[in-house]
């Protein structure tokens, strides 16, 4: 099985998001980067796949020169090749995006043959826009579907699950070549190693400028939503604390009979 | 012009945060027409009176019947041309976000997900969330159709107001092998046991602070004597403490209790988002400054393992159980 997994750089926001001065990002001077939660799943799940059937997993990125630190991350796991989409750093729309990997797919594909399956995260962290994934597989005409937390792949097909809104699962067969759209939970993520960060560190990374396709969406500014600040109204310090906890319990009607 | 509104549906029954979107649809000042697809379309399309829709479109196509994302795209791409529709509207749930990114793969144009506000103009000027919503982005979109989906509980839904009921027309889609392929093949039952996180009144949530899979067992005593379910955040289930069904957060669940007690919770954004819609927010913490005291609305501080087994035994004492 090849696969490649699509992922995204993403600041690790903590407790408040700060602002650039010109609202035009989030002001990341202090803050470390991460791999997409939903892709993290993603890399996992392909070196899994790879561990137990074979072939080779490659990691894709469209970023700055430093996204290469989440290609090596992907790769201190066990992904065998990386592949990044190198800009300037300024913010590409999910249209733009889309277009520029079906691009380098198209490239890598000829070169070495078509991918098995295509891995992206159900949505980025940070933009949110729910749609890199069926745009890419669209324009290549693979099948695709989103929100997958099982995959169970095999002879040609895969069966992906997804939750359903009412609980319960719901399940697809794709026959291969095909692309997933990934959920945290489909597994756990392991730690990278030691040596594992090592050969990370001397792996090649293949990169390629892309073309910034027009007609996405324009963004013009962030903000901060209002009003979710709460006044907190400290009831104790430690155990003693107690019995205005449970009295808080039967005001709001929490404690039942 | 008109604005389509694709209504999801459960046997029948309108989705609300399709209702939502209809109330955004209504407000924009354009017509507005509704699209229902699937099994019990005909039932939901005579229920959507007072909604402010002129005609509803019942694709009842018997291919349709189990769930196929690119199938319904096609569907909705058809009509939306056939009806000239100037705007193409869903709710931002996982099947809506779904389902529109496939529109906008087939029509080739930009797709805004989860829109909290429709300003207007054209150029589309909007407001959309980031960082499931911890975040917005005022943003443009310029299309010659605008496709949108609606943030869940940007607005309330409106109520139906009297008035006459929408036409009903039925619209057969022409659809291709190709559309069909990826489908709901098989369902499988939940696997169910103790206080579902999703509906329980109370939640017990545990972070970081309880430092180890075993410590959890003080967090559930008191989850048991207040019958409430337990959560936790991302680094709980990165350690591997608790599985990823019980993270709460903007990779998890959203939970929307009366109480919402957060043990050992620093209140990173990204588990904030899912706990917002508590009615109250309890957090126990050593630290006084930690980011959950500023959207809580009561606090302990102190150390869990402490506080949590006093608060146990309390409620014990209270009610004899």
């Amino acid at each position: 099985m090849n696969i490649l997994v699509c992922v995204k750089r993403v600041p690790a926001t903590g407790g408040t998001i700060v602002l650039t001065a010109d609202s035009q990002d989030i002001d990341t001077r202090f803050l470390g980067f991460t791999i997409s939660p939903h892709e993290e799943c993603a890399v996992e799940e392909a070196v899994r796949i790879v561990e137990a059937q074979g072939g080779s997993a490659t990691v894709l990125t469209l970023g700055p020169d430093v996204a290469s630190e989440q290609l090596r991350d992907a790769m201190a796991i066990g992904i065998d090749n990386a592949v990044l989409l190198q800009t300037d750093g300024s913010d590409w729309d999910a249209y733009a995006t889309a277009g520029a990997i079906t691009d380098a797919i198209r490239t890598l594909e000829t070169e070495a043959g078509a991918f098995d399956l295509i891995l992206f995260g159900n949505e980025a962290a940070d933009t949110g826009d729910f749609q890199v994934g069926i745009r890419v597989a669209t324009a290549l005409g693979r099948p695709v579907v989103s929100g997958i937390k099982g995959i169970t792949a095999a002879g040609g097909q895969v069966e992906a699950r997804r939750e359903a809104a009412g609980g319960g699962w719901e399940v697809f067969d794709l026959a291969m070549p095909a692309v997933l759209g990934v959920k945290e939970g489909l597994n756990l993520p392991r730690y990278p190693s030691v040596p594992g960060r090592l050969r990370a560190r001397k792996k090649e990374i293949r990169t390629i400028v892309p073309t910034r396709r027009a007609g996405g969406p324009a963004k013009d500014r962030l903000r901060l939503p209002e009003g979710t600040e709460s006044q907190v109204e400290v009831i104790g310090q430690g155990p003693g604390a107690a019995p205005a906890i449970v009295e808080l319990f039967q005001k709001l009607g929490v404690l039942g009979r | 012009m008109s604005i389509l509104v694709l209504v999801e549906h459960a046997e029948g029954r309108p989705d609300r945060l399709s209702l939502e979107a209809l109330t955004v649809a209504g407000s924009l000042r354009e017509p507005v027409e509704a699209v229902v697809i699937g099994r019990w379309s005909t039932e939901l399309a005579g229920g959507l009176s007072g909604r402010g829709i002129g005609v509803v479109h019942v694709v009842d196509d018997p291919r349709l019947a189990a769930f196929a994302p690119a199938a319904r795209a096609a569907a909705v791409v058809q009509l939306a041309a056939a009806r000239s529709a100037s705007t193409i509207l869903a709710a931002g749930s996982d099947r809506g976000n779904e389902v529109m990114a496939h529109v906008g793969a087939k029509l080739d144009l930009p797709m805004a997900a989860n829109v909290t506000e429709v300003l207007g103009g054209d150029p589309l000027r909007l407001v959309r969330q980031r960082w499931a919503g911890s975040l917005l982005e005022e943003a443009t979109l310029d299309a010659p159709t605008k496709l949108l989906t609606i943030a869940p509980h940007a607005v309330a839904a409106a109520d139906p107001a009297p008035g006459a009921a929408p036409a009903v027309e039925t619209f057969s889609p022409d659809l291709t092998e190709n559309d069909l392929r990826v489908a709901v093949a098989r369902r499988l039952e939940p696997d169910r046991s103790g206080v579902s996180l999703a509906d329980a009144r109370v939640v017990v949530g545990g972070g970081r602070g309880v430092g180890s899979s075993e410590a959890f067992a003080e967090l559930e005593e008191l989850a048991g004597l207040l019958g409430a379910a337990v959560g936790v955040s991302r680094v709980v289930t990165s350690q591997g403490w608790r599985p990823h069904s019980m993270q709460i957060g903007q990779t998890g669940m959203r939970i929307a209790p009366d109480l919402y007690i957060a043990c050992g919770i620093s209140g990173a954004i990204q588990h904030i988002v899912g706990a917002r819609a508590a009615k109250r927010i309890l957090a126990i913490n050593t630290d006084a400054e930690a980011p959950i005291m500023s959207v809580a609305d009561y606090a302990v501080i102190g150390d869990l393992h402490q506080v949590v087994p006093a608060i146990s035994a309390e409620v014990r004492r209270v009610t004899g159980r």
